[in-house]
């Protein structure tokens, strides 16, 4: 009876499995086949010929490499500048006492039910104002700072001992100094996690490229991608190759810092 | 500890990003909301008149809003508690004492939950083609038919449904499964050597201590789902007959494409709320169950 069960749990399992990555398998076999082999009855799983030839395409005639600068800059600057102005929020919150810190906290917490949809009208005309529209700062700008940022690396900071810091302090370093050089190192694991999330998140936003970048050359690959799949509908085999090229970083990335990843989430969902 | 200056030092850059790029536009969006903003003053803003709650009652008065409204609670309501359930059921076979290589089926599940959403979209967009599509193929084989799951206005939103299902019961599976190491072991135990069965345990243990994880996650599921928009953006474009407009694609279109800012504005306050009162509904639940 429990073999039975077993058996049955691990066909189940498996079953969900390829159900899971079949959809993205199928994805970079279709990329692989020749023009118009995708498009036939039953559908091919495996190309009858491998060619590289749609990624040839993608990278010659419908500037690819540009989109996938402009995803990469992007989103290791707003890792980068996020990271940095959230642990100084968070180390503050956590470690430094000042008026109204509480209740500044609280506003903020309770802001995250705000959807982000709602200050995008009036950002996109102050930017417009500023000339920001189609620019890289147009994109960084929202991303600069998160309060769900600030939560998780105050979470973190409050577990730092304040006699460490104490001590520090007595040995004559300065605020930044303290930050820079005992905080940081002490709050990798939360920073990595963080740095994580955001590249990820920022690599696969949508709506607010969508919405800044108004030329073809600062797109980045979603927006180019969505572009090119409502022009090029009939073009099976070439959209694979461009969601390949667009979920291959992201996913590679994943495979590396997998565990990290999961865990991250599944501490994030413990707090609450 | 510490002075003034190194707090203001510390703060200030998130504060001014988060005040001036964040609570400023939600404060603008309001006002916006009040006024007939549209094309002529995006070039100057003169010609912005206050209109004061005209665009909510030209709203309340839209079938497409009505329209948007229904197909997004319909994807909420119906997608929601499918990939929660989906990722409920995923948890519980991994975590299942019988099962081996945990780590591996867990990484397989949650794999799609990092790909980007509009690649995944132009993907699906082929496995639901109605003549080549891998779908139909498999459901042929059950004697299903040429059905068009994206063309036809009953079937569109279903389609996404599923789609979003596959996409997104991973993320709150690894919640589950947090969920789920977190009931002491000794529970489980003590309710065998009582004689229960696995149902019951099931019932009486892991669905009761799994409570507050659940309403966790309807709240987060709920929000992200409120904001459908890239699926029908990349695979139907709110069609066929608007079956798969949603609210945020609404507000897009008429933001941003038809340049009428101010209904827009009151869009996004309407989803807003919707959010706002569904959260609020959601806490109240758990608050009754603790309290039971």
């Amino acid at each position: 009876m429990k073999g039975l069960g077993t058996v049955f749990l691990y066909i189940l399992l498996g079953l969900v499995a390829v159900l899971t990555l079949a959809p993205l398998l199928w994805m970079v076999s279709a990329s692989l086949m020749p023009t118009g082999d995708a498009s036939a009855f039953p559908p091919p799983f495996l190309p009858a010929r491998i060619t590289f030839a749609h990624y040839t395409r993608l990278f010659t005639n419908l500037n690819l490499a540009r989109y996938l600068f402009n995803s990469a800059f992007l989103a290791v600057s707003v890792t980068a500048i996020s990271l940095f102005v959230n642990s100084m929020a968070g180390y503050a919150f956590a470690k430094y006492r000042f008026r109204g810190r509480d209740p500044l906290f609280k506003l903020l917490i309770a802001s995250m039910v705000i959807p982000s949809q709602v200050t995008m009208l009036p950002l996109f005309l102050m930017l417009n104002k500023m000339g920001f529209i189609n620019s890289y700062i147009g994109v960084i700008i929202p991303g600069m700072a998160s309060v769900f940022g600030i939560f998780l690396i105050r979470q973190f900071a409050l577990s730092i001992p304040d006699s460490l810091i104490e001590a520090a302090r007595i040995d004559g370093a300065g605020d930044f100094r303290i930050y820079r050089s005992l905080i940081l190192p002490l709050c990798k694991p939360i920073l990595v996690t963080l740095a994580i999330f955001t590249f990820m998140g920022t690599w696969n936003d949508f709506l607010w490229p969508l919405i800044v970048m108004t030329d073809d050359s600062m797109y980045t690959l979603p927006v180019a991608l969505a572009n090119l799949s409502l022009e090029h509908v009939q073009d099976t085999e070439l959209m694979m190759a461009g969601s390949v090229m667009t979920i291959a970083p992201v996913l590679i990335l994943f495979a590396a810092v997998q565990r990290h990843y999961i865990s991250g989430i599944m501490a994030g969902g413990l707090k609450e | 500890m510490g002075g003034k200056r190194a707090v203001i030092l510390f703060l200030g850059p998130a504060l001014v990003a988060i005040g001036v790029f964040f609570f400023v536009p939600v404060l603008a969006a309001f006002a916006l909301s009040f006024t007939d903003f549209d094309i002529y003053a995006l070039g100057s803003f003169d010609y912005a008149r206050f209109v004061g709650f005209k665009n909510y009652a030209q709203l309340l008065a839209d079938p497409l809003f009505w329209k948007a409204f229904r197909n997004t609670l319909e994807f909420l309501l119906i997608g929601g508690p499918l990939s929660i359930g989906v990722s409920l059921a995923a948890a519980l076979m991994i975590q299942s004492k019988l099962v081996r290589w945990k780590g591996f089926f867990r990484t397989a599940y949650f794999t799609p939950v990092v790909t980007t959403l509009v690649a995944v979209a132009v993907i699906w967009r082929f496995i639901y083609h109605p003549r080549f599509g891998l779908l139909n193929y498999l459901l042929s084989f059950a004697g299903i038919g040429g059905i068009d799951w994206l063309g036809d206005q009953h079937w569109a939103m279903p389609a996404i449904i599923l789609m979003a299902v596959w996409k997104n019961f991973g993320y709150n599976m690894v919640i589950f499964i947090a969920g789920l190491q977190n009931i002491p072991a000794e529970l489980y135990e003590a309710a065998s050597i009582d004689g229960a069965g696995h149902l019951q345990q099931l019932r009486t243990i892991t669905v009761p201590l799994l409570a507050p994880t659940t309403v966790y996650i309807s709240i987060l599921t709920m929000i992200g789902y409120f904001q459908l928009f890239s699926e029908p953006y990349v695979m139907t474009q709110g069609g066929p007959l608007n079956s798969t407009l949603s609210i945020v694609l609404l507000m897009y279109q008429q933001g941003f494409r038809w340049w009428n800012m101010g209904y827009s504005a009151a869009l996004a306050f309407v989803l807003f709320a919707f959010i706002m009162a569904g959260s609020f509904l959601q806490s109240r639940v758990q608050k009754r169950w603790e309290a039971s």
